[in-house]
């Protein structure tokens, strides 16, 4: 278990650096651009974004009850906090995907048709294609979580974990909650900005 | 990790905290604070991202070892932005 949660760290700094390569795009384009980004920031819809912020810390807490769970033996609770954890999952990427649709919709997705009403469409266009890359490497992350917490439901179920070995359930639940922190800076830092 | 499992009660705590925060930071969102309107925002986000990482991923409960790992990670992206930044706002007349 040590070593498993030794590895997993060591790939969850790698993947803290992945992610931060794309805030550090954020925060240049932010300092150089901070009234575009300010203006485009008000287009996002805040209500959607804390709602699924709130979804997604409920998803961690299913995912750290699911592990308890496991620890002390429990293979019913196992399987429904992890059922319970799919399900938050799940409506956080149809929150999202709404989202996304209104976006299409508003013409608010750099391309050919990004139509912008505001003083600097031009910088405008980088927040909307940061906010797409950033928000959609994140949903991945919670489509490939979605698939490892399907698989544990499935050894869950042909009885693999036991108190003595639940070290997968531990390692996808590290995961999860990475992401989760993921969408804990994400959320302030496209969704609050130039507010007030 | 230690054989002592935490209490349940812990987690919906700390979930109940992480939330109250959210509704923190977005009502910090609407309220002018000046040039503190970014630093408060990411001191909310840290304590959030800090109370996850203590009490959902374990860190309360695992070795020394691990803890350095977790924290390596976080040290390194430091690294990154805050030497890019020095450098993009002391240049002048370059725009990325």
């Amino acid at each position: 278990m040590e070593a498993s949660t030794l590895g997993m760290w060591a790939f969850l700094a790698t993947e803290i650096l992945f992610f931060g390569g794309l805030f550090l795009v954020y925060t240049v384009y932010r300092l150089a651009y901070p009234q575009a980004f300010a203006e485009a920031s008000n287009h996002l819809d805040v209500v959607l974004g804390a709602v699924n912020t709130a979804v997604l810390i409920g998803s961690s807490l299913t995912m750290v009850l699911a592990v308890h769970s496991a620890r002390i033996g429990s293979r019913r609770g196992l399987i429904l906090f992890l059922l319970a954890t799919l399900v938050l999952g799940g409506i956080f990427l149809g929150i999202k995907g709404v989202e996304y649709a209104h976006k299409f919709h508003e013409h608010l997705v750099p391309g050919a048709d990004f139509r912008f009403t505001g003083a600097d469409p031009r910088h405008a266009a980088i927040f909307f294609s940061i906010y797409f890359a950033m928000t959609g490497m994140h949903a991945l992350h919670m489509i490939i979580g979605a698939g490892l917490i399907l698989t544990l439901v499935g050894m869950a179920w042909r009885r693999r974990f036991s108190p003595e070995y639940f070290t997968p359930v531990e390692m996808v639940g590290l995961y999860w909650h990475f992401v989760d922190i993921v969408w804990i800076f994400l959320f302030p830092l496209l969704y609050l900005i130039g507010r007030h | 990790m230690s054989a002592a499992a935490p209490k349940t009660k812990t987690y919906y705590i700390i979930f109940g905290g992480l939330l109250l925060l959210t509704i923190v930071t977005v009502g910090a969102a609407y309220i002018d604070l000046g040039f503190l309107s970014q630093p408060v925002a990411l001191a909310i986000a840290f304590t959030k991202a800090t109370l996850v990482m203590i009490y959902f991923m374990h860190l309360n409960h695992s070795s020394t070892l691990v803890r350095i790992f977790a924290g390596s990670g976080l040290a390194w992206l430091l690294i990154l932005l805050m030497y890019t930044v020095a450098d993009y706002v002391t240049r002048q007349g370059i725009a990325p």
